[in-house]
C-alpha cells in the first residue's frame, strides 16, 4: 500500500501549481478531457480556490468521436458546477470528411485533435492552459517541465526547455505564447485511482467493467459505440465483459477484459496489473518516437 | 508532511557514461515497477540498437526524447515515479554533460537526496565535483556516493576503497568551503548486472554495507521544513462578491451555503513552519498585524497547517493584501531588505556582467535586480573561490545584487523557500540564472588607526561596534531568556557580534563548582560579571539573563565594567503573571517547599531604582521587546548604523 502521507503531499502541490498558473495567467483555461486525470484535476482546481468557482472555462476538443457516455458526463459535470464549457471542432476537418477509418488514425488525430488544439487556442487566446497529462504515462511526458514553454504556433522545443527551479517557474511570456501547466506531472495511474476512491470523485462509468459490444481489431478490443464504425462483412458485435483504462475516440482506444466495477475494485486490478495504461491507446504506437513529435507539434 | 510516508526527492547525478540512466532503469525494473509491455519494448529496443550486447540497455528506458536517443546521451532530466511497500519516490535522472548543467539544477533544486555516480576505474572526475556541488549548494545534505562498474574493475575491493577515499575528500572539501556538512556513504555496485542494487552481491563478499535501496529506504525524507519559522506567500486572492451583503470576515455558515456578502481569502502554501487559526501574524511588506481568522485546506476548515499545505485563510479586520505579500508568524519575523549578497549558478549562454540589470522572481514576488558587484567565482573542480569579472555559461559564484524595492526573504540555508531566486532576462524572457541568498548586505565604515598595541578600541573597531553589557533582570519566568534569544537574533542579522550568557551555558560550566547558597549566588553573579567583561573587551555585545535579583549584585557588576558599558534592562513582568505562566514547573515545586530560597515565594526581589529600561510583557509580544531594546541601543548610540 501507498502511504496516505504521499497522496497528501502530492495533491497540496498540486494546488500550488494551479494557483500558480492562474495567478499569472491572463486568459487561463482548463483542457477537459472528460476522462481520470481530467477529473482529478479538476477537483483539485475546486479545492484551489474554495469557495471561490475556478476563474477559467473548460475546453474540450470534441473530434465527434467521443464516447457517447463521454459527451453526456461532460455536459452534467459543467452544468452541476456551473461552469463554462467550450466544445470545439474543427469544422473544416469535420467537412472535409476526417475519420479514424478513412484517414488513418495519425492524419485523423493531426486534424481533429492536434490542429483542432491549436485552433481553439487561439480562438481564445488562452495563455496559461491546465492538462492532466502524467509524466509516468510516456517516456517524453517524464521529460517536460510542469510548467511548459509553447511558442507562438504552440511547439514544444524539448531540446531547450527552461530551468525549472524550486517552485519558482519562469512563466514570462511575449504575446501568442503560453504556457502548458501539468499538475498532475508526479502522479502515476495508481495515485490517481487512489485519489479518486479517497476522494470519491466522480468518474465515467465506461471505466468500470460492463457487458459492452466489442470488435476484434488487431488483437485488441474496440467498441462498437454508434453506428458508424464501420464492420467487414458476417463482422457482428460481441457482447464481453470490459472496461477502459484509458478513454479517448471510441474508434483509438482499446477495452481491456476486467471484472473491476468499482474503484475500489480498480485500484486492486491496478496493484497486481503487468501492462501499462498506454497499451490500449493506438496512436501512440504508430511511430516510435510519435508523441514527442505530436507535441513538438501543439498536441497535449 | 515530511513524517513518515511522505516522498522521497531524490536525483542521480555524475558525470557522462558513469551509469545514472542504466542504474534508475534497472532499479524500477529490480523493484517490480516496470509493466511487462515496458520490458518487453526495451528488450525490443535493446536488441534492435545493440548498445548493450544482448543484454537490456536500460538507458533506453529513460532516455526519452529522439535526439537522445540517436546521440546516447541524456539532454534531460527525466523523472520517474516508483514505490516500494515502505516507501514513495521521486527519482530524477540527469543529464552528465557539463553542458546541461541547467537541466541538472533544475532537478536538484527539488530533491533532499542525492545519488552521485562514480565509474570505479575512472574515479571522482571533474564533473562528479561540479555535481556535488550544485547539490550541497542546493541545500541537499545527504550523499551516496554509487561507485559503479565493478564488474570492469575486477570487483576489487581495493579500487573500491581508493575511490571512497576521494568521495571522502570531496566531502571534506566541501565542508571547507563553508557548505554544512553532509551525510556520505560509499556503495560498489553494477548498474548493469544488478550487484547491491537491493541484494548484497556475492561478487564481492568484502562488502557487506548498505545496498542503494537500503539507504534510499532509511535517509530521511525533506529538509524538516516544518521546524524552520512559519511562512505563507500569498499566491492568490480568492474573491467572492455576492449582491447586497456586507464585508464577511470568515466564509462560515450561511455564506457557504449562497448567502449574500463579500468574502476574501488569501490562498497560498505554508512553505514552512506551521500557521494555526488564531496566530498572531504580520504581513509583510506592509508590515500589517493581524490574527489568522480561519483557514481551509479545500473545502475543510482547518485549525492548523504545516509546511507543504497549500491553504486559504482569512484574516482578521478589512485588509489590502495582495498576491507577492507574505504572511509570517509574529514573533519570527523576518527581515526586509533590498541589498544581498548571493550565490548564482549561470545558466545563459551571455555572459554576466556586473552593472546588468535582470528580473528577479522569487517566491515573495518580483522586482528589477542590478548586479552590483562580481565578489568571484566558485571553481567547480576544486572549491577555491577566484577573482572574477563575469560569468559565463554554468559558472558558479558570488555577487552583490540590489533589487528596486526590499523584499522578504530568509537566508537559503534557513530556508530553501523563501531564500531561493530566478533571474530572467527582460527581453529574451530566458531563466539566465538561479539564485541563492546568503544574507543582507550592510555596509559597515570601519574605523583604522594606526597603533603598536591592540586593546579593547581596536578589537571593537574592526567588529564596527560599540560593545556592551545589556543585563536582563527580572523574575524566573519573567521572559529573560526567551527575549534575550530574540534579541541575539536580530543582532545577529544586522550583522552583530553577539554572545548570550544563560544559565545553561554559565552553571553547567564555569560556575558548575557553585551551590545556591547566598554566597554561591553572589560569587555566581560576580564571575558573569568578569566575563561579561572579558568579552567587552573583545568587543562583543554581550547579553545575560539572569534572575540577579539583588540591587547590590547588579551594582557590583556595573563596577566591573567600563563607565557606560552596563545596560540594565528590567523586564518587569508581575509575580502573577510569572506563577501563571510557570514554563519549567518552578513556582509549583517552590510552593510546595520543594525549591527553598525561590525569587518571589520565600526569597526577595529588589527591582532596579533607575533601570535603563522597563520593559512589560503584557501586552506585548517578544520580538517588540527585542526591537525596544534595539531602539534604546540606536538612541544612546551604542549601535551605529
Ligand atoms: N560494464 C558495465 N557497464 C555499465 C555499468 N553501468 C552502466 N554501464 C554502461 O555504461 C554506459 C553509460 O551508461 P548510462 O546509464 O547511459 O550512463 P549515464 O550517462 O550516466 O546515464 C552504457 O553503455 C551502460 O551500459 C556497469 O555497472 N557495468
Ligand atoms: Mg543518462
Amino acid at each position: 500500500m501507498k502511504p496516505n502521507g504521499a497522496l497528501h503531499q502530492l495533491e497540496q502541490e498540486s494546488i500550488r501549481i494551479i494557483r500558480e498558473a492562474v495567478a499569472e495567467a491572463e486568459r487561463p483555461v482548463m483542457l477537459y478531457s472528460v476522462g481520470k486525470d481530467s477529473s482529478v484535476m479538476l477537483h483539485l482546481a475546486l479545492k484551489a480556490f474554495y469557495p471561490m468557482n475556478p476563474p477559467f472555462p473548460l475546453l474540450h476538443v470534441d473530434t465527434t468521436w467521443k464516447f457517447r457516455e463521454m459527451i453526456a458526463f461532460r455536459d452534467a459535470t459543467a452544468a452541476r458546477l456551473g461552469m463554462e464549457l467550450i466544445a470545439y471542432t474543427n469544422q473544416e476537418g469535420l467537412r472535409e470528411g476526417v475519420t479514424p477509418f478513412t484517414h488513418g488514425s495519425r492524419a485523423y488525430t493531426d486534424v481533429m485533435k492536434t490542429d483542432a488544439l491549436r485552433m481553439a487556442l487561439d480562438a481564445g487566446g488562452f495563455d496559461m492552459i491546465l492538462g492532466g497529462a502524467r509524466r509516468d504515462e510516456e517516456k517524453s511526458r517524464a521529460k517536460e517541465r510542469v510548467f511548459s514553454f509553447r511558442d507562438a504556433r504552440h511547439h514544444w522545443n524539448p531540446r531547450g526547455q527552461r530551468p525549472e527551479l524550486w517552485s519558482v517557474p519562469n512563466l514570462a511570456r511575449n504575446r501568442g505564447e503560453s504556457f502548458r501547466v501539468f499538475p498532475l506531472s508526479d502522479w502515476t495511474e495508481l495515485d490517481v485511482w487512489r485519489y479518486i476512491a479517497r476522494e470519491a470523485i466522480p468518474v465515467v462509468p465506461l471505466y468500470f467493467a460492463a457487458r459492452r459490444p466489442v470488435v476484434e481489431r488487431a488483437g485488441q478490443w474496440i467498441m462498437v459505440d454508434d453506428g458508424r464504425m464501420p464492420l467487414s462483412p458476417g463482422e457482428t458485435p460481441r457482447m464481453k465483459v470490459v472496461r477502459f483504462r484509458t478513454l479517448g475516440c471510441y474508434p483509438l482506444s482499446a477495452a481491456v477484459e476486467s471484472r473491476a466495477a468499482t474503484v475500489r475494485g480498480i485500484v486492486r486490478e491496478l496493484e497486481c496489473a503487468r501492462s501499462s495504461e498506454r497499451a490500449g491507446r493506438l496512436i501512440d504506437f504508430d511511430q516510435a518516437g510519435s508523441m514527442e513529435k505530436k507535441k513538438q507539434e501543439g498536441y497535449f | 508532511m515530511t513524517k513518515a510516508g511522505a516522498i522521497l526527492r531524490f536525483l542521480a547525478c555524475g558525470s557522462v557514461d558513469d551509469g545514472k540512466s542504466t542504474l534508475i532503469g534497472h532499479l524500477l525494473h529490480l523493484t517490480g515497477n516496470l509493466y511487462d509491455d515496458q520490458v518487453a519494448i526495451l528488450e525490443q529496443e535493446s536488441a534492435r540498437l545493440g548498445t548493450n550486447g544482448a543484454g537490456i540497455d536500460y538507458s533506453l528506458l529513460l532516455d526519452g526524447l529522439t535526439a537522445e536517443r540517436e546521440q546516447g546521451i541524456t539532454i534531460d532530466v527525466a523523472y520517474r515515479y516508483f514505490a516500494t511497500p515502505q516507501r514513495h519516490f521521486i527519482v530524477a535522472d540527469t543529464p552528465g554533460h557539463e553542458r546541461y548543467t541547467r537541466n541538472m539544477a533544475t532537478a536538484a533544486s527539488r530533491c533532499s537526496a542525492a545519488l552521485i555516480l562514480v565509474d570505479a576505474r575512472q574515479g571522482v572526475l571533474p564533473q562528479t565535483r561540479r555535481h556535488a556541488l550544485i547539490c550541497a549548494l542546493m541545500g541537499i545534505r545527504r550523499f551516496l556516493f554509487v561507485v559503479n562498474k565493478m564488474d570492469m574493475a575486477g570487483w576489487s575491493e581495493q579500487g573500491f576503497r581508493e575511490v571512497q577515499a576521494q568521495c571522502n575528500r570531496l566531502a571534506g572539501d566541501l565542508e571547507r568551503f563553508g557548505l554544512p556538512r553532509a551525510e556520505c556513504v560509499a556503495v560498489p555496485v553494477s548498474a548493469l548486472n544488478g550487484d547491491n542494487l537491493v541484494a548484497l552481491s556475492p561478487n564481492m563478499p568484502w562488502y557487506d554495507g548498505t545496498t542503494v535501496m537500503g539507504w534510499l529506504h532509511a535517509v530521511a525524507p525533506g529538509e524538516g521544513m516544518e521546524h524552520a519559522a512559519p511562512r505563507l506567500p500569498v499566491q492568490y486572492v480568492i474573491k467572492v462578491a455576492r449582491p447586497g451583503g456586507a464585508w464577511q470576515e470568515g466564509a462560515d455558515g450561511a455564506f457557504r451555503r449562497g448567502g449574500n456578502g463579500t468574502f476574501r481569502a488569501y490562498a497560498g502554501t505554508v512553505v514552512s513552519g506551521s500557521l494555526k487559526r488564531g496566530d498572531r501574524v504580520v504581513v509583510l511588506p506592509s508590515g500589517l498585524r493581524t490574527r489568522v481568522r480561519e483557514m481551509w485546506c479545500g473545502d475543510r476548515l482547518v485549525r492548523q497547517a504545516v509546511a507543504g499545505m497549500a491553504v486559504a485563510l482569512s484574516l482578521e479586520g478589512e485588509h489590502d493584501v495582495v498576491r507577492g505579500d507574505m504572511i509570517v508568524a509574529e514573533d519570527q519575523r523576518t527581515e526586509l531588505a533590498h541589498l544581498f549578497k548571493v550565490r548564482l549558478v549561470w545558466m545563459d549562454d551571455q555572459p554576466l556582467y556586473s552593472g546588468r540589470h535582470y528580473l528577479f522572481k522569487g517566491v515573495a514576488g518580483t522586482a528589477t535586480a542590478g548586479i552590483t558587484r562580481i565578489r568571484g567565482r566558485i571553481e567547480p573542480d576544486s572549491y577555491q573561490r577566484l577573482a572574477a569579472d563575469h560569468f559565463s555559461l554554468n559558472d558558479i559564484g558570488e555577487a552583490e545584487l540590489a533589487l528596486s524595492l526590499p523584499i522578504p526573504f530568509d537566508p537559503y540555508a534557513e530556508n530553501r523557500e523563501t531564500g531561493g531566486f530566478i533571474l530572467t532576462d527582460r527581453l529574451s524572457n530566458a531563466t539566465v540564472a538561479c539564485g541563492m541568498i546568503l544574507h543582507p548586505l550592510r555596509r559597515t565604515a570601519t574605523v583604522r588607526r594606526q597603533c603598536e598595541e591592540i586593546g579593547p578600541p581596536e578589537r571593537a573597531a574592526i567588529k564596527g561596534q560599540r560593545p556592551c553589557v545589556l543585563w536582563l533582570t527580572g523574575f524566573s519566568g519573567a521572559g529573560k531568556s526567551t527575549i534575550a534569544n530574540c534579541l541575539e537574533r536580530k543582532l545577529y542579522t544586522l550583522g552583530r557580534h553577539t554572545m548570550l550568557l544563560d544559565g545553561d551555558n554559565i552553571r553547567q560550566g564555569l560556575n558548575r563548582d557553585l551551590g545556591f547558597t547566598e554566597a554561591g549566588r553572589i560569587e555566581n553573579i560576580r564571575r558573569i560579571g568578569e566575563v561579561a567583561k572579558l568579552m567587552t573587551d573583545a568587543g562583543l555585545i554581550v547579553i545575560t539573563a539572569f534572575i540577579s535579583p539583588f540591587r547590590a549584585e547588579r551594582d557590583m557588576v556595573r563596577e566591573i565594567l567600563p563607565g557606560g558599558s552596563f545596560v540594565e534592562i528590567h523586564v518587569d513582568t508581575p509575580l502573577e503573571e510569572c506563577e501563571r505562566r510557570d514554563p519549567k514547573g518552578l513556582y509549583r515545586k517552590a510552593r510546595q517547599g520543594e525549591i527553598p530560597n525561590f525569587t518571589g515565594i520565600d526569597s526577595p526581589y529588589e527591582p532596579p531604582r533607575a533601570p535603563a529600561l522597563r520593559l512589560g510583557t503584557m501586552a506585548r509580544p517578544v520580538w517588540e521587546c527585542a526591537d525596544a531594546i534595539i531602539a534604546y541601543l540606536r538612541e544612546h548610540g551604542l549601535l551605529p548604523e
